[in-house]
């Protein structure tokens, strides 16, 4: 079973909001990067099913700075065998469209059973690198899996939230997925895999170049909520409140 | 003419509200390029969805069927918008941002080749160039985005765009769609439905919450009577409560959760985590229930009270239903 995994760098989710001077992008001053949380479920789902498979290789392909090394270097501790850093200094001003067509170019290069993505990155919450690189791939794509399963013969069966409920659907390998949280519980990293992590190649191939159609005017912060206030304490406090809702709120 | 094309998701045999939003602003977006909307509903079953389509802006509708539906089929959906775009050529195509339309409209643009606005909450026509306002960083910041890319691909975040009735005809067009031979390569084998009736947190009007503070899932008894209290009300729970296995993941709110932005939000002890507030800060008002006064979550909370939830959410509850009962 061969897995490829796109991951990417992206600022940590408690990173407090400040916009640039250009009034169109974030103020990267002291922001803390991570790789992105959704995209650690799909790594760990890729290293699941290689090794359930007893063979193959996990590759992780990133498009993203040079600094994109920290992340790559995340997913080889936590056991992924090689990394793709496809170097991209304007990644910040590219629309998901180029982001997929980038790394589908960079994939047909490489030869897989399955490609794993997470199912949003938490800095552009585009939702949408997944679906658009598969088809651009030509391959079938499973949308926010909380489940996978191999089954014989070269086929998958994934099930995904949907509102309601949960789909289970099947399709052909070779497939790609996108990852919701609750698909597994991502392993850290050991000491052991730490130390193998830095011997482990990261490839810097050249990439093609795709300029973005959906250009940022600017970035704005939302309207502040109009400070909350204390009704009161206790169940004591619940009249008042039911009066609130009902009279000031109109919502009862 | 310019038009601007509109995915409608049937659900029931009906258009799914979210999808009347979306083909709403589609009307009014055309109407502002000088053209008309267009709306194309796909599914084993449209023709009697498509009935309602005229009332809310559409002058014309493609009601896809057919043997390609037979086992549903993502790819088949995206087959059937694509043949509607071929039909209209529009200037733009909406999505509802519902698990559906995400899951299609990032397919469709690739198919495209063109990129896709997702989730947006805002979109206009200025100086004769789509323009679209969404969240990015779980709603902590917005950007104005402009397409240079024909159509303009978007989906719409539920709830925020209003219905708008523009009566008038709309002929509805039927819209074979083939399956490749060899059949789709991803089929929907069969769909496990969540408990019987239940509201779905991100679509609810009033969702009620339980955080840690509901110290385990023995309580939640509680969460739910105030919810029924409200009437047509969602569970939600906090990320913390999630991963204890208190309650399931589908009801998370937050930014590894669900964005929700009903009319009420009532949080009960919960801190108001800055990934749980980017989950629930567009709610309408937000009421907080808490023991510590100086949890974060009163900073947005438009009404709190500071107290005990094991004696808090009951009264209220109690309340609610005296409240709603005396009203009707
Ligand atoms: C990458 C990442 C993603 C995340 N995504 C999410 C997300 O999507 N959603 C989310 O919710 N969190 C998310 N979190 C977690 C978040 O940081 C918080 O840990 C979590 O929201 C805390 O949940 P809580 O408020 O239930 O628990 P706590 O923070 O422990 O708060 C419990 C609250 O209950 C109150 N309390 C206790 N007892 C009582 C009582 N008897 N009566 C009244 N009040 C009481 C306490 O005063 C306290 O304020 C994420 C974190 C990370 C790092
Ligand atoms: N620059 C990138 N490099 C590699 N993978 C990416 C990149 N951007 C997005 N992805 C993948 O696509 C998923 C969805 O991203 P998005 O559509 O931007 O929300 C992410 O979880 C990653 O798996």
């Amino acid at each position: 079973m061969n897995v490829a995994v796109c991951v990417k760098r992206v600022p940590a989710t408690d990173t407090r909001i400040r916009i640039a001077p250009d009034g169109r992008s974030l103020d990267l001053q002291g922001v803390e990067f991570v790789l992105n949380p959704y995209d650690e479920f799909a790594v760990e789902e890729g290293l699941r099913l290689r090794e359930k498979a007893g063979s193959g290789e996990v590759v992780v392909l990133t498009l993203g700075p040079t600094e994109a090394q920290k992340e790559l270097r995340t997913c080889l501790a936590m056991g992924a065998d090689r990394a793709v850093l496809l170097k991209d200094d304007a990644l910040a001003a590219r629309d998901g469209f180029a982001i997929a067509s980038i790394l589908a170019g960079a994939l047909k290069g490489v030869s897989f059973d399955l490609l794993l993505f997470g199912k949003q990155a938490v800095d552009s919450d585009g939702a949408q690198v997944g679906g658009m690189t598969a088809t651009l791939l030509g391959l079938p794509c499973i949308g926010e899996v909380v489940k996978v399963e191999v089954l014989e013969g070269k086929r998958l069966r994934a099930e995904r939230e949907v509102e309601g409920g949960r789909e289970v659907v099947e399709a052909t390998l070779p497939c790609a997925l996108t990852a919701q949280k609750g698909l597994n519980e991502p392993r850290y990293a050991s000491l052991k895999g730490i130390m193998a992590a830095k011997k482990k190649p990261i490839e810097e191939p050249p990439l093609t170049q795709v300029e973005p159609r959906l250009v940022v005017l600017e970035m704005t912060l939302p309207p502040p909520r109009p400070p909350g206030r204390i009704v009161g304490k206790g169940a004591a406090a619940v009249p008042e409140l039911i009066r609130l809702l009902r009279e000031e709120a109109k919502v009862l | 003419m310019p038009g601007v094309l509109a995915f409608v998701e049937v659900r029931d045999g009906a258009p799914r509200k979210a999808s009347l939003e979306a083909l709403s602003i589609a009307a009014q977006v055309a109407f502002s390029l000088g053209g008309t909307a267009a709306a194309v509903a796909a599914g084993p079953d449209t023709a009697r969805a498509c009935g309602d389509l005229g009332r809310f802006g559409a002058r014309r509708a493609f009601a896809s069927g057919g043997a390609a539906f037979e086992k549903e089929s993502p790819d088949a959906f995206v087959a059937a918008v694509l043949k509607a775009v071929g039909a209209v050529d529009p200037e733009a195509v909406f999505f509802a941002a519902t698990s559906k339309g995400k899951d299609l409209a990032p397919r469709l643009a690739a198919s495209l080749g063109v990129p896709l606005a997702s989730d947006c909450t805002e979109v206009k026509v200025e100086g004769g160039r789509l323009r679209a306002r969404r969240p990015v960083y779980a709603g902590k910041a917005y950007v104005l985005v402009e397409s240079r890319a024909r159509p303009f691909v978007a989906t719409l975040r539920p709830n925020v765009f209003p219905l708008r009735e523009s009566p008038g005809l709309c002929p509805v067009e039927p819209l074979e769609v083939a399956a490749p031979p060899g059949g789709f390569r991803a089929v929907v084998r069969e769909v496990l439905a969540a408990s019987e009736g239940k509201l779905d947190v991100g679509e609810a009007p009033v969702v009620v919450s339980g955080g840690r503070g509901m110290k385990g899932p023995e309580h939640w008894h509680l969460i739910e009577e105030l919810a029924a209290a409200f009437g047509t009300a969602a569970t939600g729970a906090s990320r913390a409560v999630v991963d204890a296995g208190w309650r399931p993941h589908a009801e998370q709110v937050g930014q590894t959760g669900k964005t929700v932005a009903p009319m009420l939000y009532v949080a009960c002890g919960i801190s108001g985590a800055i990934q749980h507030l980017a989950g629930m800060r567009t709610a309408k008002v937000i009421v907080a229930i808490n023991k510590d006064p100086d949890a974060p979550i009163f900073k947005v909370a438009d009404y709190g009270i500071v107290g005990d939830v094991f004696e808090v959410v009951p009264a209220l509850a109690k309340a609610v239903r005296e409240a709603r009962a005396q009203s009707r």
